[in-house]
């Protein structure tokens, strides 16, 4: 009787945290004062975000800088909703063909050592990142290839003068590693300072950094954004082990996680905490693709491939991985419900390996394998050796391939040599490989897919592919994108099956419920300066005392 | 006893030498590099010319023998150089963790000591007794328990117990406040993982203690003890227990080297900032220089232990250094 209660009052938990989501979290008056105490599973490499691709360095360092624009952070489970940070009004629309974009700078916010901000700041971050000189690292040069120059008219203006017209140019500049540096720092200590040093407008000003333990914030009192922060402060704590994270916020020595947990992880914490713990769902930016060599016979034959692909339930795979793994929803090569992605009904009809006839996606995949002389094809899957979701999802991948007479055993890799085996030697029939991005920038995001890519580890070529993506970058008109997306969707899963999805991944983050007023984004990277969470006192008094 | 001491000191050089070089070439044994991993470990884009400039800024591009070269006039010069991930002098992350090891391995080993010697002289003194049994079952126990196992047994048992008898759930603090800081906050951490590394290893000295205890008290000059009529608590404290001690201070030493890098697991289940963590993250993230530098530390730590305890071995026991 106790555990069927149990069951209940925690489904009904989860149910209405799912349901109500964000929209309840800012009901209720915000409260000011505490220390949010975050625990993020991986370790900081250096401060820079310019340089830098890993959550374990936003999480704790996001917070003390400012962007020109970021994703709206009362809305961030919209893939298109993005708002001034640095500047002012409303996102500026292009002119000159879409080719140019003017941003008016908010006046009166100063760095942490007083340093007053200035368009110079937001021109010199921009350079930096877009045209890096000679020996100076930049992770996010290839994003803004579009850009031709920055002029600041007056030290309130912004001018970006684009090469062509981009469906990619707003969505790259809202990236959550953007980070805007101040010109003076720049100058005076050079492009590397930053990797160790910590000089921000953000809502929170840096207090210390023990390495491999916390990292300290406190308010900053002249945050920009009126009546914000709400917090005193916070603390990052390092914790690797998902498990010390998770036990962690049962036992009251954290609040929050802000990457996610598994299902099961979910179900034990909400068991455990019942009413005191809220949780947050949402689709994820990250897909878990196959990649096939194509450089290896018989992977080089379309038809081998494509039946690789029609193999898949994905629809069956959804429903019972996402009890185990942080994997649920089906899609295209685009975030779906993204307007430029392809829906359900779209895949369902004209992409394969999609239709609900699983047994016909089969049959045509045996007589498909027969055709190219490999009904009884054998061949190792290449996989990393991280189990959410890696290994749960190959091992899936396996069992639906042997139900059309595949024999596939799984090679797992810890993470360095499979970076190796996949990208420098390239000796793998099969692999397992992902695609996780920040802001949701279909264009930019699927360029994945392009054998000139620089993140395509099929090993092929395709003229057509390349025409088609060069197109799609250069066109600003919605509906051309569209079908632009559309035919290159097309020629990547069906014509070429040069790799295919599995499932996207899904977040699901239960914390704390005397934590408000944050709100899931479809990205592990967004909506982490922590300015508009606060503590609920009363609530955190019940629940853990003094 | 002089000539021992140099003989011994002289043997450690060639050691550390060997450990160094073999360590250099088994990391180099795996394939992928720390700027594969790093700006590109997370499924994004990583900048092919990104990842050129830190593998030249790392010296990773260099051939094998010269970046062997590098790092062997590094360690006969002492500069252990940075580490790969962070970019912070290697002697500045390890500095930051060897004050906790140094702490859990002190407060292990007391733990095991305060439990190891009663156990082992009350067993030896009570052999074949419901005392004895009980205490040679308490110590197999711990050797068939993996100290992190016995960790995550405590943290669910105080997240169970304080629930039950409290009403909320509680855990050890997982970040580190120096003792000095916060006597109280740094103990209600570190207690637990002393306790359940403690404990194993106690287990180990407890057999040990017994079984020496065991053979001293059989010798010619215990009974002469007896016979000439001295009392039991004397004959074992004052003429038993310090002949008996040469093999336990070996492996208390041995296990104190061992606590003071190997808490690879228990480290990571009460996650600690100690140097076992360190290690393996240095190893996942492929850190040449941080995991050279923290195997030939523990290789260090190892070879000092052992010489000490020689030493020591020679001062409890003439025979050793006169021979």
């Amino acid at each position: 009787m106790k555990s069927r209660l149990t069951r209940f009052a925690a489904s009904v938990v989860l149910g209405s945290a799912l349901a109500v989501g964000a929209g309840s979290i800012s009901a209720s008056a915000q409260e000011y004062g505490g220390e949010l105490r975050l625990v993020v599973g991986s370790k900081i490499p250096s401060y820079d975000g310019h340089i830098e691709s890993t959550f374990g360095m936003i999480h704790p360092i996001r917070p003390f800088y400012s962007m020109l624009i970021r994703i709206n952070p009362d809305n961030p489970s919209s893939p298109t909703d993005f708002v001034c940070d640095l500047c002012v009004g409303d996102v500026p629309e292009p002119t000159n063909d879409g080719k140019t974009y003017t941003f008016k700078i908010r006046q009166g916010v100063t760095f942490q050592d007083g340093t007053p901000l200035t368009s110079a700041d937001i021109k010199a971050t921009f350079d930096k990142m877009a045209f890096p000189p000679e020996g100076v690292a930049s992770n996010r040069k290839a994003y803004f290839k579009m850009i031709d120059s920055i002029e600041t008219p007056d030290p309130e203006t912004v001018v970006f003068n684009l090469k062509f017209a981009s469906g990619t140019f707003i969505p790259s500049v809202a990236m959550p590693f953007n980070f805007v540096y101040s010109k003076k720092d720049l100058d005076e200590h050079g492009y590397k300072w930053h990797q160790t040093n910590i000089n921000g407008s953000g809502p929170f000003h840096f207090v210390e950094h023990v390495q491999g333990s916390h990292v300290l914030g406190k308010k900053n009192p002249n945050y920009y954004h009126e009546g914000m922060p709400y917090l005193d402060g916070f603390r990052a704590i390092s914790a690797p082990k998902m498990s010390v994270r998770l036990q962690a916020i049962r036992g009251g020595q954290a609040d929050i996680e802000f990457r996610g947990f598994p299902p099961k992880a979910r179900d034990d914490l909400v068991k455990a905490l019942g009413d005191q713990v809220t949780v947050q769902e949402s689709d994820w930016n990250c897909v878990l693709l196959v990649t096939p060599n194509h450089k290896v016979k018989p992977f080089d034959d379309p038809r081998v491939r494509q039946a690789l692909s029609l193999a898949i339930d994905r629809a069956g795979g959804s429903k019972y991985l996402s009890q185990i793994a942080i994997v649920k929803t089906v899609g295209g090569i685009g975030f779906p419900g993204h307007p430029l992605s392809s829906t359900p009904e779209y895949l369902e009809k004209n992409i394969i390996g999609y239709g609900k006839d699983v047994e016909a996606n089969r049959a045509r995949a045996k007589e498909l394998l027969k055709e190219a002389g490999h009904e009884n094809l054998k061949f190792t899957l290449h996989n990393r050796g991280v189990d959410q979701p890696y290994k749960v999802v190959g091992t899936w991948l396996i069992d639906q391939w042997k139900r059309i007479g595949l024999d596939v055993e799984q090679w797992v890799q810890p993470s360095t040599p499979f970076y190796a085996t996949l990208r420098t030697k390239k000796d793998f029939d099969v692999s397992l490989d992902f695609n996780c991005q920040a802001v949701v920038n279909p264009i930019a995001d699927i360029s994945k897919f392009l054998p000139s890519g620089g993140a395509n580890y099929s090993d092929f070529e395709d003229q057509q592919l390349e025409d088609i993506y060069n197109e799609l970058l250069q066109t600003g008109d919605p509906a051309k994108q569209r079908e632009l997306f559309a035919a290159y969707e097309k020629r990547v899963l069906n014509d070429l099956a040069s790799q295919f999805i599995t499932l996207w991944w899904y977040k699901i983050n239960p914390y704390r419920s005397y934590v408000k007023g944050w709100k899931i984004a479809p990205s592990h990277y967004l909506n982490q300066s922590l300015e508009n969470i606060w503590i609920d006192q009363a609530e955190y008094k019940k629940q853990l005392g003094g | 006893m002089y000539s021992y001491i140099v003989k011994r000191l002289l043997i450690l050089l060639p050691t550390l030498i060997g450990a160094a070089i073999l360590v250099f070439l088994l990391l180099r044994l795996v394939p992928g590099d720390v700027c594969l991993l790093r700006f590109g470990g997370e499924g994004g884009y990583a900048d092919p010319e990104q990842i050129r400039l830190c593998r030249e800024r790392l010296g990773l591009d260099l051939p094998i023998y010269l970046q062997f070269f590098d790092y062997m006039v590094g360690f006969f010069t002492f500069d252990l150089g940075v580490s790969m991930w962070t970019s912070q002098p290697v002697t500045t992350e390890i500095g930051i963790r060897f004050g906790l090891s140094l702490q859990i391995a002190i407060m292990a080993t007391l733990v095991s000591v305060v439990i190891a010697l009663p156990l082992g002289v009350i067993s030896a003194a009570k052999q074949n007794t419901p005392v004895d049994y009980f205490v040679r079952a308490f110590s197999i126990a711990g050797i068939a328990m993996p100290s992190f196992w016995l960790g995550i047994l405590i943290i669910l048992g105080l997240l169970i117990g304080s629930q039950a008898w409290f009403g909320r759930p509680w855990m050890p603090p997982i970040d580190y406040v120096p003792l000095w800081v916060d006597p109280w906050y740094n103990l209600s951490a570190l207690i637990w993982p002393a306790l359940a590394t403690g404990y194993r290893y106690s287990a180990v000295a407890t057999r040990m203690t017994r079984s020496a205890m065991l053979e001293v008290l059989h010798e010619d000059y215990v009974r002469t003890a007896r016979a000439k009529g001295l009392i039991e608590k004397v004959i074992i404290n004052k003429h038993a227990l310090k002949n008996a001690m040469l093999p336990v201070v070996t492996i208390i030493g041995i296990e104190f080297a061992f606590l003071m890098g190997g808490l690879v697991v228990t480290e990571q289940v009460f996650n600690l900032n100690g140097l076992g963590k360190l290690f393996v993250e240095s190893v996942t993230q492929s850190d040449y220089t941080l995991t050279q530098a923290l195997v030939m530390l523990v290789v260090a730590i190892f070879v000092l232990v052992n010489f000490l305890v020689d030493i020591m071995y020679a001062w409890l026991d003439p025979r050793i250094r006169y021979n």
